[in-house]
């Protein structure tokens, strides 16, 4: 608004925008809990919900890419747990201790190679990406527990529980809690950081949106679409790969029937971010918040009292309402225009 | 079917179907081809094992199996055809068998024959009736609040799962009069009930669709819905009808399911949404809407069947028929792109 006064803080904000109304939801939602539960205003519930988010955080900004691009994908959790728990076995075997990011790194490979797996038949094929996902998801779990194993690894190798041991901020309250976050939560950060920096500022991240938006008009205009597609699925992978590994050792466990089945809720994170299925918009602020509001709903309606057997109602009720009321708006805007 | 509703006119499959020799004729069309790897199927495992499979209690064992997934990949097909996808089938089929599985419930497995008649056709009015809500709540959040269908019925499919966990605390139901098992274990005479259930609803699809304008309206939706729209089709009523349909088949497969296992569960048939979305890409239905025949359909089935019996004789764990499930739809995919690609040049 150039030459008006300054309007007040309440004008400036944009109520039509997805953050936004996120971030009331997530306030009236803590507001609500806390005067069920005061014990949920504290330090200790704020850096769980951190440290819950780390795992849910890094899925997410992949799943955003994949969204973006036009895409979905479903196959990440079976990713994740195939490549921590063949990483693991893999040094559990070795035997020869392994510093942790070295586990990282091969955790990281061998979930980009998964992801190049998707990619061979989406980007390569030109076959529907949720079909596809749905059989990798089942062939690599199906292959994980028939032929890597089926059995819990409780006793990781010595670099992965050093990296669980590492701890960026910890505390006690006046009350006694104690309070930590381990230093997997730089991750997030790293990840957040560089996928930003990828979206804003390179000509492949803006290639990405391209795509998503028009895969026609982005291969009129000369963009590489089947190779943008292969990076986007490769790096879902090599996040997958992170996640897994990071969760692996933040659970002090190698568990092959874990992570699968939590591809719903991240994807519900996501596209309440206000990322749109058919491609060609997201944004990272949105998705995190979206990672904030699951986790919270997760997290506080046990505290509400609610059983957590309503969980999954209230995640798919959360998925219809919070994209249904914009897809309805934007429906009317349609009809309205024209 | 008749040839003018078969798929959009004159294809090059037309064309050597008018030209070739039988056999030939035969393998160029997908579902001849189908019919043909279906027998093969068959026959390589009753060279295999002939005691075993080809014996009455192989045969009839696997008549009860295959209806109920069967069913839902009916229910996941009309989803398709109109360019959409049901994610929300194994969780509308839980729901309405638990809700109908509390009415039988309450009769109680000792009851009078007078009131287990009753509690059985209360148990069906329900199931039905929860299928066709869940499927009208599909409907209007596709069809009016135009949410994308691969999320809208994520959504629901949720919610329907998680009413189910929320009403029994994620127990089964159980404790039904004696009489509800004809519906899944009976026969009339030498044919299962189930597979007659499955017959009476796959002959009543294929009528739909091959003999009515809703048939019609449900291809040129899945077609080109801006087309369709334009022609004068009420998308909205089209993509109501679909998913009540589909719901409800898929509530039908719930009490199928229920009457099998004698129990309701939130969690039963979870590997059946990916193998009946297997079924339906094998079947010939195109996953982007439009084409798709009952009759491939019910070939896919068999073919699945056939196998899921041979990989139980040879004693394969779940885990790997999970990996051979997730195989055969990449690989059935890839070959479909390959037969696109043949039939444009």
């Amino acid at each position: 608004m150039p030459g008006t006064s300054r309007p007040s803080l309440l004008a400036r904000i944009d109520f039509g925008r997805n953050e936004t109304l996120l971030v009331l939801v997530i306030l009236a939602f803590s507001a609500v809990t806390a005067l069920v539960a005061p014990s949920f205003l504290s330090l200790p519930t704020l850096f769980d919900l951190l440290r819950n988010s780390i795992v849910m955080g890094i899925f997410a900004i992949g799943v955003l890419l994949v969204l973006i691009s036009g895409g979905i994908d479903v196959s990440f959790t079976g990713i994740a747990v195939f490549s921590l728990y063949t990483t693991t076995l893999i040094l559990t075997r070795l035997g020869v201790p392994v510093p942790w990011w070295a586990a990282f790194l091969l955790s990281i490979a061998i979930g980009t190679a998964l992801g190049l797996v998707n990619a061979l038949f989406i980007a390569g094929f030109g076959l529907p990406t949720l079909i596809v996902t749905l059989g990798t998801l089942s062939v690599i779990r199906g292959v994980l527990l028939t032929f890597v194993g089926s059995t819990l690894i409780s006793n990781l190798p010595v670099g992965l529980k050093e990296f669980a041991r590492l701890v960026m901020i910890r505390g006690t309250t006046a009350e006694g809690y104690f309070f930590s976050l381990p230093w997997a939560f730089a991750a997030l950060v790293g990840v957040v950081a560089v996928t930003w920096v990828l979206l804003q500022y390179t000509t492949l991240g803006r290639s990405i949106f391209a795509i998503g938006g028009s895969p026609e008009s982005a291969r009129r205009i000369g963009i590489p679409v089947r190779a943008v597609q292969t990076f986007v699925y490769a790096y879902v992978g090599a996040l997958a790969g992170l996640a897994g590994i990071i969760h692996a050792s933040l659970a002090r466990v190698a568990n092959p029937f874990d992570l699968v089945g939590l591809e719903m809720s991240v994807i519900a994170a996501v596209v309440l971010g206000g990322a749109r299925l058919a491609g060609g918009y997201g944004t990272i602020t949105g998705t995190l918040l979206g990672v904030v509001l699951i986790v919270l709903v997760n997290t506080s309606l046990i505290l509400l009292g609610i059983p957590s057997t309503w969980q999954m109602v209230v995640i798919g009720a959360l998925i219809l309402v919070g994209t249904g009321v914009p897809a309805w708006q934007a429906r009317r805007t349609a009809l309205r225009a024209g | 079917m008749n040839e003018p509703l078969d798929g959009a006119g004159p294809t090059p499959d037309a064309t050597l179907r008018r030209t070739a020799s039988p056999t030939f004729r035969l393998l160029a069309s997908p579902i001849g081809r189908l019919a043909v790897i279906t027998v093969l199927i068959f026959v390589a495992l009753a060279l295999l094992a002939p005691s075993r499979f080809v014996s009455v209690g192989n045969l009839t064992s696997m008549a009860f199996q295959f209806p109920e997934f069967a069913l839902l990949s009916l229910a996941m097909m009309l989803a398709m055809l109109t360019g959409g996808i049901d994610l929300s089938v194994v969780g509308i089929a839980n729901l309405s068998a638990i809700l109908a599985g509390l009415a039988l419930h309450a009769a109680g497995p000792e009851a009078s024959a007078g009131t287990a008649t009753l509690a059985i056709g209360a148990a069906i009015v329900v199931s039905l009736a929860v299928g066709a809500v869940c499927g009208v709540i599909n409907g209007l959040t596709i069809g009016r609040f135009a949410l994308p269908p691969i999320l809208a019925t994520l959504g629901s499919g949720l919610i329907y799962t998680g009413l189910g966990v929320a009403i029994t605390g994620g127990s089964a139901v159980l404790g039904f009069p004696a009489a509800f098992a004809i519906i899944g274990n009976g026969s009339l005479g030498i044919v299962p009930v189930p597979l007659i259930l499955f017959a009476v609803a796959a002959v009543g699809v294929a009528f739909l669709l091959g003999r009515t304008a809703y048939g019609i309206r449900i291809e040129l939706l899945g077609t080109n819905p801006l087309a369709s729209r334009f022609a004068g089709i009420d998308d909205f009523m089209v993509t109501v009808k679909t998913y009540v349909l589909s719901g409800m088949l898929a509530a039908l497969a719930g009490l199928v399911v229920m009457s099998r296992a004698n129990s309701a569960k939130a969690d039963y048939g979870s590997s059946y949404m990916l193998l009946s979305i297997l079924i339906c890409v094998l079947g010939g239905i195109n996953p982007n809407g439009g084409f798709g025949k009952v009759s491939g359909l019910v070939l896919a089935v068999l073919s699945l069947q056939f196998l899921s019996s041979g990989l139980n004789m040879l004693q394969v764990s779940n885990f790997a028929r999970e990996f051979i499930w997730g195989g055969l739809l990449l690989i059935v995919m890839v070959v479909n792109t390959f037969e696109l690609v043949r039939h444009r040049r």
